[in-house]
């Protein structure tokens, strides 16, 4: 008998927390808009933070010009979001709350563009070339892309759907070799490791990618007329909570300072 | 067995009563699970649901989800039983630390598990790489990667429960039938199996759905090709980066199919 009021009650409880929870998340943006006005300190000098969506490939060139940039604003903190590109777009798109994006390929910037949430134009930073990776020594003997449709090799490219794989894809198009290849890596990152580890016999990655590895793998050039050249747009997002800072890192990626810094990682210049 | 059931039989006035706090919280957490399900379903394209389902894309990943993850299951129960013997039933230096030993590729992220049995097995691993010498045979980039990746992650989950299921039957029945005069294989496959049945049946259960949902460990080992490697939550990753409606409709899928084992299963073996 007294099991059933009881039964309601509970239900009552669940439905006033879930009510509560969604006006705590209604509080909790209003906070941060609150601080977008309190972006710009009073002396006019740069403070508060930003935070940066940035391609996987970009982690270590980026985490640099954020440094500097803290060296420049010591006010200012740079939070990094690095991920696939594609995994940012839909991050973004969701309301993710993101100032700053830079991505490994235009159609994910596209994307976003047409989303109406960039602030702007995006702006072209860095440019980014294929190379074919295979492990230390070069156990298959790989001279060039004409290896990707041997059999007896045991090859890698990133998916279909990643940067990486619809590049990789078109280069071997150019340069009239059907793969046949033995796994579709979701992401750059995973198709380096295997083949460091040497279970690949070869793989096409970023030109930026050979050179992270530090001797992990070692790099074959694809010549001009094959390979295929990755743009790296970079944008401050219309929602950013704190526009002057969003702007501002912008600024420093684009000018001569911080291309310099990007380039020192392999990126070719714009 | 039988003195458990009587005793909740007498106990049964007191426990339609839960105590205070317990049935909110209980619903509470049931939300948490079902709400994301609930937004599953909500976004699902179930007009072009139909046509997604039937692309080689997802049947080529079902076949393989299904196939990899009753192979890891079997092999589980195989192997996995007599070690969870083992740890129930014999006493030997260093116990505790194999069976902490066991739980590790619970623990551990699966990306790493990954990158560890490619070390172990792969084409220049520990054991893969004399083995790939001598025979050519590699684990990597194939089914049997799938497998020995579905089956190093799912494995733990049956023996745990196995387990504990050893540990908590009452030996005495064991000890009756070696008094009449069985022998130790007798009393293992006539006592002492059927009694721990529910324990490997939830075990094998839990190991299956686990093979089933298996992504880290399974694309670092066996790598992700349509037809060969690619299973349900690879195909759902990779759908993600391009196309939402197909990764949402083979989510499904997966849901569907693990609740078609499940429900089921549990009410027989778990609920009873």
């Amino acid at each position: 008998m007294t099991t059933h009021p009881g039964r309601i009650g509970a239900l009552g409880v669940c439905l006033a927390l879930a009510l509560g929870a969604a006006c705590g998340d209604d509080g909790a943006d209003d906070a941060s808009s609150g601080d977008a006005a309190a972006g710009a300190g009073p002396a006019g000098t740069l403070d508060g933070t930003v935070t940066v969506f940035a391609a996987a490939s970009l982690t270590d060139a980026f985490t640099e010009a954020g440094e500097r940039f803290s060296e420049q604003h010591p006010d200012v903190t740079v939070e990094f979001n690095f991920a696939g590109s594609s995994a940012l777009r839909e991050q973004i798109l969701a309301g993710a709350p993101a100032d700053v994006f830079a991505s490994a390929s235009s159609s994910n910037m596209d994307e976003v563009v047409e989303a109406g949430e960039v602030e702007g134009e995006p702006t072209v930073v860095v440019h980014n070339s294929l190379e074919i990776a295979v492990p230390p020594g070069n156990p298959g003997d790989v001279e060039g892309l004409d290896a990707f449709g041997d059999e007896s090799l045991l090859i890698g490219l990133c998916a279909e759907d990643v940067p990486c794989g619809q590049f990789g894809r078109e280069a071997l198009a150019v340069a009239g070799v059907t793969p046949v290849h033995d796994t579709d890596e979701p992401d750059v990152r995973s198709l380096l490791t295997k083949i460091e580890a040497g279970e690949l016999d070869a793989g096409i990655v970023y030109h930026t990618d050979v050179l992270s590895t530090d001797g992990g793998v070692e790099g074959i050039e694809i010549p001009d007329e094959h390979n295929v050249v990755a743009d790296y747009p970079l944008a401050a997002l219309a929602r950013a909570g704190e526009p002057e800072v969003a702007g501002a890192f912008v600024d420093f990626l684009l000018s001569s300072e911080g291309r310099e810094i990007l380039e020192s990682y392999g990126f070719a210049p714009a | 067995m039988t003195r458990g059931r009587g005793a909740r039989a007498a106990d049964g006035a007191v426990g339609d009563r839960p105590p205070w706090g317990v049935v909110p919280l209980a619903a509470l957490t049931l939300a948490f699970l079902i709400v994301p399900f609930a937004a599953l379903l909500i976004r699902a394209p179930w007009s072009s649901l139909g046509g997604l389902l039937g692309r080689p894309i997802v049947t080529d990943a079902l076949r393989l989800s299904l196939v990899s993850a009753l192979a890891a299951t079997a092999l589980s129960l195989i192997g996995g039983v007599p070690l969870a013997w083992t740890l129930a039933r014999t006493d030997f230096p260093g116990r505790s630390l194999v069976r902490g030993l066991v739980l590790l590729p619970m623990v551990l992220p699966p990306v790493v598990g990954g990158a560890a049995l490619l070390f172990a097995f792969g084409r220049r691993g520990l054991v893969g790489g004399p083995v790939y010498d001598g025979t050519g045979f590699l684990l990597p980039f194939s089914l049997w990667g799938v497998i020995a990746a579905n089956t190093f992650v799912a494995l733990p989950f049956l023996v745990v429960t196995v387990e504990a299921g050893l540990r908590s039957a009452d030996r005495r029945y064991e000890d009756a039938a070696a008094t009449l005069g069985a022998g130790r294989w007798m009393i293992l496959r006539r006592v002492t199996l059927p009694m721990v049945l529910p324990s490997i049946v939830a075990g094998a259960v839990l190991c299956w759905a686990r093979a089933l949902g298996e992504f880290g460990a399974t694309v670092t080992f066996a790598g992700n090709l349509q037809g060969r490697t690619q299973t349900m939550p690879l195909a759902v990753f990779l759908a993600l980066e391009s196309d939402r409606d197909a990764a949402i409709a083979l989510s499904l899928v997966l849901v569907a199919v693990s609740l078609a084992v499940l429900v089921p299963l549990r009410d027989r073996w778990l609920a009873a």
